[in-house]
C-alpha cells in the first residue's frame, strides 16, 4: 500500500515535470526550427567570406558568427579548422568555438522564458566578453609557446 | 496560473507563430531551402527528444528525493569554492544542447541553487571531454590544453561576477 502511494507520488512529480515543459514547448519548438535554418543558409563558404584578416574585427566577427550559429560542437570544431587552413587568425578561431557553446543568440528567448531575461543577457553578454578576452589571452600565450 | 508563466505562453506561441510564418514565406520563396531547413530541424528534434525524456525524468527524480535544504547547502551562495566545482563538473559532463538542459536548471534552482553556478554550469559545457582527441587532431596538444584551461579558469570569473549580480 505504501509502496503504491510512493509510486503515485513519483508518477505525479514526473506528470508536473513534463507539464513545466509542455509549457515552455512553443518557444522550445521555434528555436529548433530557428536552428534549421541557420544550418541551411549560413555555410563554412559564407563564413570564410565574412572574415577579412584584421585581427580585431576577425575576434569580433568570430564571436558573433559563433553566438549566432547553434549546433552540434563538432560542427564548430570542422568550421574552425577549415577557417584555420585559411588563414584566418587564432583570436577569431578561439572566440569563435567558445561563442559557439556558451553564447546563444537563437536560443535567448528560450533561455529568457524559462531563466529569466536578467540572468539569461547578463550569462550572455559576460560570456560573449570572456570569449573575446580568453581569445587574446589564449593566442598570445599559444604564439608565445610556438 | 502566475501571470509570469502566462506572459511566457504567450510569448512562444508568438515566437513559434513568427518562425512559422518565416517557413511559410520560404516555402513560397524558395521550396528547396525551405525543405533543406525542416530537414534539417527535425534532425535536431529527433537528437534532442531523447534528451529531453531524459532531463524530465531527472527533474522529477531531483523533485521526489532531493532535499532542498541539501541543495541550498551545497549550491547556495554560501557554498563557496565547493558550489563551483560541483557546478563546473556538472558542466563539463553534461551532453546534448544547452537549451534541454534549461528547465533542470531552473528546476534546481528554485530549491537554492544560487544563479553564479547556474551560470558556471552553462559555461564549462565549452569544455567537451568526449571531442578533446579530435580537438587534439585538428588543433594540437597546446591548443587543447590552453583552450580548455582558460575556459575552466574564466568559469571562476563567471562565478564571481553573477554572484555580485
Amino acid at each position: 500500500m505504501k509502496k503504491e502511494t510512493k509510486r503515485k507520488n513519483f508518477l505525479s512529480t514526473l506528470f508536473r515535470a513534463a507539464k513545466e515543459f509542455a509549457l515552455n514547448s512553443p518557444i522550445f519548438i521555434g528555436v529548433i526550427l530557428c536552428i534549421g535554418l541557420f544550418n541551411t543558409f549560413i555555410s563554412t563558404q559564407t563564413l570564410q567570406k565574412i572574415f577579412t584578416g584584421n585581427v580585431f574585427s576577425d575576434t569580433i566577427l568570430g564571436s558573433i558568427t559563433g553566438s549566432i550559429i547553434a549546433g552540434n560542437p563538432i560542427n564548430s570544431y570542422i568550421i574552425g579548422k577549415q577557417l584555420l587552413s585559411d588563414g584566418i587568425s587564432l583570436y577569431a578561431i578561439i572566440a569563435f568555438l567558445i561563442c559557439w557553446v556558451t553564447v546563444g543568440i537563437v536560443q535567448l528567448p528560450y533561455e529568457i522564458s524559462v531563466m529569466g531575461k536578467k540572468f539569461a543577457f547578463t550569462r550572455n553578454l559576460l560570456s560573449f566578453l570572456f570569449a573575446i578576452l580568453i581569445a587574446i589571452i589564449g593566442s598570445t600565450i599559444l604564439g608565445v609557446i610556438s | 496560473m502566475k501571470k509570469e508563466t502566462r506572459k511566457n505562453k504567450f510569448f512562444g506561441f508568438y515566437f513559434l507563430i513568427t518562425v512559422i510564418v518565416i517557413y511559410v514565406i520560404l516555402f513560397f520563396l524558395n521550396p528547396d531551402e525551405f525543405n533543406k531547413s525542416l530537414l534539417a530541424s527535425w534532425k535536431i528534434f529527433k537528437m534532442v527528444i531523447i534528451l529531453i525524456a531524459f532531463v524530465i525524468f531527472l527533474s522529477a527524480l531531483i523533485n521526489y528525493f532531493l532535499n532542498p535544504m541539501k541543495i541550498a547547502k551545497n549550491l547556495s551562495k554560501e557554498a563557496g569554492f565547493k558550489g563551483w566545482l560541483i557546478s563546473a563538473v556538472g558542466g563539463i559532463i553534461s551532453h546534448g544542447p544547452p537549451y534541454v538542459w534549461y528547465p533542470l536548471i531552473k528546476n534546481i534552482q528554485d530549491k537554492g541553487m544560487n544563479q553564479s553556478f547556474s551560470a558556471v554550469f552553462l559555461y564549462t559545457r565549452a569544455v567537451k571531454i568526449p571531442l578533446l582527441p579530435m580537438m587534439i587532431v585538428f588543433f594540437g596538444w597546446h591548443f587543447t590544453i590552453i583552450f580548455n584551461l582558460m575556459i575552466i579558469i574564466s568559469s571562476i570569473f563567471i562565478w564571481k561576477i553573477m554572484e555580485r549580480i
